[in-house]
């Protein structure tokens, strides 16, 4: 399932845009592929992250998998609740799931991302 | 599966099958300027017969326990080892098993680990033990890059004299991390608690304090910890696991991280190994912990099954951002100690421990009066002491040794200055009436005769059997 006002990355994330905060989860067909998730690292509020550079790790049974940051900014929140119930994402992964939002330093970065048309064809040819 | 050899039929079947003629066809590819053209030059084969009379001289090298008296201990420990610890490890199952790589098939090893950790856990008081990793040495080596990849700090602080080769395997582990080691010790060489408050600060990943530290003298592990964690950091408590039949344990005093040697539960020294290297936690770190851990669950069928839990934190799963790159665990040895442990229990540990620290106070005070001899430190201590005598140790160990008494570690190589002294253990295995004969052998060095020491290689041979009844 793919949402259309989100954008998306190459690295299966996606991202939910206002005004200059960008909130980012994974996406289903990543929660598919990566399988019961049990896991998952992120790091603390205020810690700076950098486009393309990973923030964290999600863990399934025999996988783990890094997170990248679809923008550079500084993390404004942190999902706590994915913290202590890391299934969310399997079953919510566009809600409840939710990983970080970020300020954007630079709100243009988010044209470099994928549509989600651009992202259905991507997964269309896995 | 079937281990015999290759027939000539075999082989002719391989090759055919694979479209080859000869086996050499196979090495082909393979330089004729680097190809091994003489035959190797090995000596004659031997009969069985001569190979064991070889193979008997050349052991007969070394000295054996109990052949001799040994008061050896510096981290490697003669404990008596009952019999049925032998006759259950030797089990082929137990005994031919390694590292299971379909664990789920491998109940019986996974649940005899399981059994393991539960008892390294509650004989620790800490929340979470792993099954093992090959020494303590490298345990310590192990608890100091969980701590500096828990806190992102590269400072570590020995409080204490510790064991000089966990020292220096440490210092092997971390001399590519850009970690350093500051040390924090007393003239007594225990720990100089202000001057670990001055070492401690926001860039210190751990307090490393072993008790009892290598000269046998006990620490304060839960003043360890506050001070530690004043600072955020961890702290990582060595310990001797006999030892914790009468200790505090490191998770009652606060400590992070536990870690030791454990060949001493049911495992012989061996030589110096195989040894045992004993890992437990508090919760909190459970998904940095190195090595295997094996968890307890339920299958599709609601009964209960071992598994080989958390193994997104090592290599096969992380690569190069495991935990560690330890892929295996002691599993024989850690067998062996969860066999000895559970004969004995709760109560029989507590007696062992008593037994063992009585003798070494009895000997420690015997020596005490001797002339020319003292106790150099007045710490507390468990079973293990610095004896300082009137002349150089190295010559009362060689005499000692030339009487089938193994008398203790000389110091002097190790440590500047401490030339006079020795560093004494007992455990179990010395009876009373051993212990007076030690004492006996030590007594007046200054009289004629007594420097006329045998050369360290060979044995008199003197029959030590005890004869006081035991």
């Amino acid at each position: 399932m793919i949402k259309e006002n989100l954008k998306y990355t190459k690295e299966h994330e996606w991202l939910s845009i206002d005004g200059q905060e960008a909130t980012v989860g994974v996406t289903d067909f990543a929660q598919n592929e990566l399988g019961d998730i049990v896991f998952v690292e992120l790091p603390a509020k205020g810690t700076r992250v950098m486009a393309g550079a990973p923030f964290g790790t999600i863990e399934a049974v025999k996988t783990v998998a890094e997170l990248y940051a679809p923008v550079t900014g500084e993390i404004v929140a942190v999902n706590q609740k994915l913290i202590e119930d890391a299934a969310l994402v399997n079953t919510d992964c566009y809600g409840a799931a939710w990983m970080i939002k970020i300020r954007m330093s630079d709100p243009k970065d988010v044209d470099q991302l994928l549509s989600a048309a651009e992202y259905g064809e991507m997964i269309a040819s896995h | 599966m079937e281990y015999t050899p290759h027939t000539e039929q075999s082989r002719r079947e391989m090759l055919t099958a694979i479209g080859v003629q000869r086996l050499e066809d196979l090495f082909a590819a393979i330089p004729a300027d680097i190809r091994q053209q003489a035959p190797l030059r090995l000596p004659e084969g031997l009969s069985q017969a001569e190979v064991d009379s070889l193979l008997e001289s050349l052991a007969g090298q070394n000295a054996t326990l109990p052949a001799v008296i040994s008061f050896l201990g510096g981290g490697v420990y003669d404990h008596h080892i009952p019999a049925v610890v032998d006759f259950l490890s030797s089990r082929s199952e137990y005994y031919t098993a390694y590292t299971p790589y379909q664990p789920e098939v491998a109940q019986g090893t996974l649940q005899a680990t399981y059994e393991f950790q539960s008892m390294i856990r509650r004989l620790t008081g800490m929340e979470v033990a792993q099954a093992s990793v090959y020494d303590g040495a490298s345990a310590l080596a192990e608890a100091a890059l969980l701590s500096m990849a828990h806190t992102g700090r590269t400072r570590l602080v020995l409080a204490g004299t510790v064991n000089p080769r966990f020292r220096s395997v440490l210092e092997t582990y971390i001399s590519a991390q850009g970690a350093t080691i500051e040390t924090a010790v007393g003239s007594d060489g225990r720990t100089d608690f202000p001057k670990l408050g001055s070492l401690l600060s926001d860039q210190t990943a751990a307090v490393i304090m072993p008790s009892p530290n290598y000269y046998g003298s006990l620490e304060r592990w839960d003043e360890g910890a506050v001070l530690a964690h004043r600072h955020g950091a961890l702290l990582i408590a060595v310990f001797y696991p006999v030892s914790l039949g009468l200790l505090k344990s490191p998770g009652e005093c606060g400590a992070d991280l536990a870690v030791g040697e454990g060949q001493s539960l049911g495992n012989p020294p061996s030589f110096g190994g195989p040894l045992l290297g004993l890992f437990a936690a508090k919760r909190e770190f459970i998904r940095r912990l190195p090595g295997r851990l094996i968890g307890r669950t339920v299958d599709a069928l609601g009964q209960t099954a071992y598994v080989m839990t958390l193994q997104t934190r090592e290599q096969h799963i992380r690569r190069e951002k495991a935990t560690s790159n330890i892929c295996t665990a002691q599993a024989l040895l850690a067998t062996r100690a969860a066999i000895y442990m559970s004969l004995l229990g709760k109560q029989g540990i507590a007696q062992l421990a008593r037994t063992c620290s009585d003798r070494a106070h009895y000997l420690a005070a015997r020596i005490a009066r001797l002339k020319g001899y003292s106790i150099p430190f007045g710490a507390a201590f468990f079973n293990e002491f610095v004896v300082e005598a009137p002349i150089a140790a190295r010559t009362v160990l060689d005499r000692l040794r030339s009487r089938g008494i193994l008398g203790g570690i000389e110091l002097g190589g190790r440590f500047p200055g401490f030339d006079r002294r020795f560093l004494v253990c007992v455990t179990e295995k010395q009876t009373p009436g051993m212990l007076d004969t030690f004492v006996e052998e030590l007594r007046d060095p200054s009289s004629e005769g007594w420097s006329d020491a045998h050369p360290a290689a060979s044995f008199s041979g003197r029959d030590m059997t005890p004869s006081d009844g035991r």
